[in-house]
């Protein structure tokens, strides 16, 4: 039985998760979706395929000087809203670098509030509460921000379709609070086939896009389409950084009293391996 | 793979000998780059994973000290962590090499963590059901909600540690217990049970002068505390309770403590010797979002039994504490944090009607404002931090900048500062002031 420990971060959990899950609620050709059904169905395939879920995650970080640094981790995710794509679990346990083994990150996230979040501190037995603040905070160091990871609130923007390709729906969202963002506006390519975001474009007050993100690896995995392998590249804070998922599951009937203090301090080692 | 300019030969050879290297499994998505492989012995199917560290730290006084050498840290530390993970259970050990010319007692001392050898944790943790988990051995324990701050974390620190600049972990020292977790909808209970006291790694002189009541002056290195410490095993046990649970998004915890003053809190006037004298703590806290940032209220009632009306004046009064604290992100990459802590002397005119004369009064209220500031710059490999302890009511204070720099995923630099001021020299932080030290240290993680 080989071992393997390819996990990463907090961000790759969500992520992967998030490219998933909307190629079922596809519409026919014939009946062009709205654009609130859009950006619904995208929503829910990128972070919320299937019930639960778990990956490993390894986060590869460029700087524009070559240096690279890596994060491995393992992410567990349950969604809490049976009806729709809003409250969600994630549980995210690093394995490496050294000064990070056993560091575990929990978050609930709450679209209609802040979210909860909190960090184990193994070297301290430290379960530290984290204030929910800036969402567009770097992710353990990465190019992904917090956000990016957990996803962006669909409510936060305004939405349009300005176009309709041969695969794609392009839209360009709009902040509505734009003092709260970097970006003046971001545009999406969403594959209409599956509603997995395939590109995202982030404009800044220049009128320059600086800021992207790429779907490099899409793989169906029980049933729902995946992004396993995303990149994003920065020109403003320079470098890139590429999120690859492995050992992905879905539907893993994950107790969601995983997500809890107690699991911090004692992970769920069978969830984990 | 001892590469990347690591000059432990030791450290190196023993990774070397335990250490096998595993792929990943087949049919794995195979990331690019690859990944490192972990550390692995096969044993039974289950790995063994072992990680660890090598840092080399130093520091200095800032000023002369007459009780003390001017070298504050000459250290090499060597951290082997070894973890065999199974299902339902995980075992843990966790062992330092030290070789510290400072340390004038080499022999091994597991208890005070004396010598070339400190054992941080030797733990056998599992989950016995479905709402118990149990944790034995030696381990650190941590609970509370203060940010360097402790009212109901009755559990050891290292106060010697934190001062000279080791790293933050050292601030907790290993418990030898057994801890009970009790998981249920309405309630968890934890409960931590020390068969034989274990004191603080409290100042007694070795290292860092402090104010020697017994003698009425600073004393250091040639005149260390003299101690008698509870070490019965089970006559002389502590035992720590938490009840906790979640409101909504708050935590509320209840806390409960019997045992001894972690830190020399009285003395024998007969054998000369300071003592650790009974007590018990009742607390409770609570924790959650709050006004855009994080707020917590923690308190606690001390209750001195071997003083309980407070005219003993060879005893520490009992005390009430109370801790308010809130932080918040306030600028990009840049989180603060404030915290008002109270000590407030139970029977303080027993205490002062009974006080010798020519011991110096402590005030009836100690307050405490400390504020943490911490920048994340260069990708968050830089971290620029300062923690103040600023006490206005005994006009002293503590500061605790420092600097660390990640160069890569193994290498850290780091750099700071222990800063202690005040106008007296018995209050807690003002007695350290001969001690202000600089160091700088190097670590190798691996």
């Amino acid at each position: 039985m080989k071992y393997s420990r390819i996990s990463c971060s907090t961000v790759a959990l969500i992520m992967t998760f998030v490219t998933a899950a909307v190629a079922a609620d596809a519409q026919p050709e014939s009946a062009a979706p709205s654009v609130e059904e859009i950006v619904n169905s995208s929503n829910c395939a990128a972070y919320y395929p299937g019930d639960s879920g778990r990956a490993d995650v390894l986060i590869v970080i460029k700087d524009d000087k070559g240096g690279e640094r890596m994060r491995q981790a393992t992410m567990l995710r349950v969604d809490t809203d049976p009806d729709g794509c809003t409250t969600q679990k994630s549980y995210v346990y690093f394995h490496r670098p050294a000064d990070l083994n056993k560091t575990a990150f929990l978050v609930w996230k709450n679209p209609d509030k802040v979210d909860d979040r909190w960090l184990y501190l193994p070297a301290l037995d430290l379960v530290k509460r984290i204030a929910d603040s800036d969402k567009r905070t770097s992710f353990v160091g990465s190019h992904y921000f917090y956000e990016d990871v957990t996803g962006r609130n669909i409510n936060d923007d305004i939405h349009e379709l300005v176009e309709t390709t041969a695969r794609h729906f392009v839209m360009k969202n709009t902040p509505k609070d734009p003092k709260s963002v970097e970006f003046t506006e971001y545009t999406v390519w969403i594959d209409r086939s599956n509603y997995i975001p395939m590109k995202v474009e982030y404009t800044d007050r220049s009128g320059a896009v600086y800021r992207v993100y790429e779907a490099l690896t899409v793989e169906t995995i029980q049933g729902h389409p995946t992004a396993t392998r995303a990149r994003i590249s920065d020109s403003h804070i320079k470098g890139e950084t590429t999120i690859t998922f492995s050992n992905i599951r879905y539907d893993v009937e994950l107790d969601e009293k995983v997500f809890a203090e107690r699991y911090l301090r004692n992970p769920p080692r069978k969830y984990l391996q | 793979m001892c590469t990347g300019g690591m000059k432990e030969g030791a450290a190196c050879l023993v990774i070397a000998c335990l250490a096998v290297p595993v792929q990943a499994a087949a049919g794995d998505v195979r990331p690019q780059p690859e990944p490192e492989v972990d550390w692995a012995l096969q044993i039974e199917g289950a790995p063994l994973i072992m990680t660890g560290f090598v840092d080399v730290r130093g520091g200095v006084r800032t000023q002369n000290d007459p009780e003390e050498d001017t070298a504050t840290l000459a250290e090499t530390r060597v951290q082997l962590e070894f973890f065999r993970d199974l299902d339902d259970r995980a075992y843990k050990l966790v062992v330092d090499l030290l070789a510290d010319p400072l340390q004038e007692q080499q022999q091994v001392n597991l208890e005070r963590g004396k010598g070339v050898l400190d054992l941080r944790e030797a733990s056998y943790i599992a989950t016995l059901s479905d709402s118990v988990d149990i944790k034995a051995g030696r381990q650190i324990l941590t609970w509370g909600t203060g940010d360097l701050i402790f009212i109901n974390d009755m559990f050891p620190k290292d106060w010697q540690s934190f001062f000279i600049g080791r790293d933050i972990e050292y601030l907790k020292a290993p418990s030898d217990a057994l801890k009970l977790s009790f998981f249920s909808p309405l309630v968890n209970l934890d409960v931590a049970y020390t068969p034989r006291f274990d004191t603080d790694r409290f100042i007694d002189g070795d290292r860092i002068s402090f104010f020697n009541q017994a003698r009425g002056k600073r004393t250091g290195d040639s005149d260390v505390l003299k101690k008698t410490i509870p070490d019965d095993w089970l006559g002389d046990d502590e035992v720590a309770v938490r009840a906790y649970r979640l409101l909504g998004s708050y935590e509320v915890a209840l806390y409960a403590y019997d045992g001894y003053w972690k830190s020399p809190a009285g003395f024998d006037p007969k054998a000369g010797d300071a003592i650790f004298p009974e007590l018990t703590v009742f607390g409770a806290s609570i924790r959650g979002n709050f006004a855009g940032g994080l707020g917590n209220l923690e308190i606690g009632d001390y209750r001195s039994r071997d003083n309980s009306d407070g005219k003993n004046p060879f005893i520490r009064n009992g005390e009430y504490r109370v801790l308010a604290g809130y932080e918040r992100e306030v600028a990009h990459e840049l989180t603060g944090g404030i915290q008002y802590y109270l000590e407030y002397m139970k029977d303080h005119d027993n205490y002062r009607d009974n006080l010798p004369p020519g011991v110096p009064e402590a005030d009836e209220d100690r307050h405490v404002v400390t504020v943490r500031l911490t920048q994340l710059l260069m990708h968050q490999n830089l971290e620029l931090s300062m923690f103040a302890f600023h006490s206005p009511s005994d006009n002293d204070g503590y500061l605790r900048p420092r600097a660390r720099y990640k160069l890569d995923d193994s290498w850290l630099l780091e750099a700071g500062a222990n800063v202690f001021y005040g106008d007296k020299d018995y209050t807690f932080f003002g007695q350290f002031e001969k001690n202000t030290n600089v160091y700088a240290a190097m670590r190798y993680g691996f």
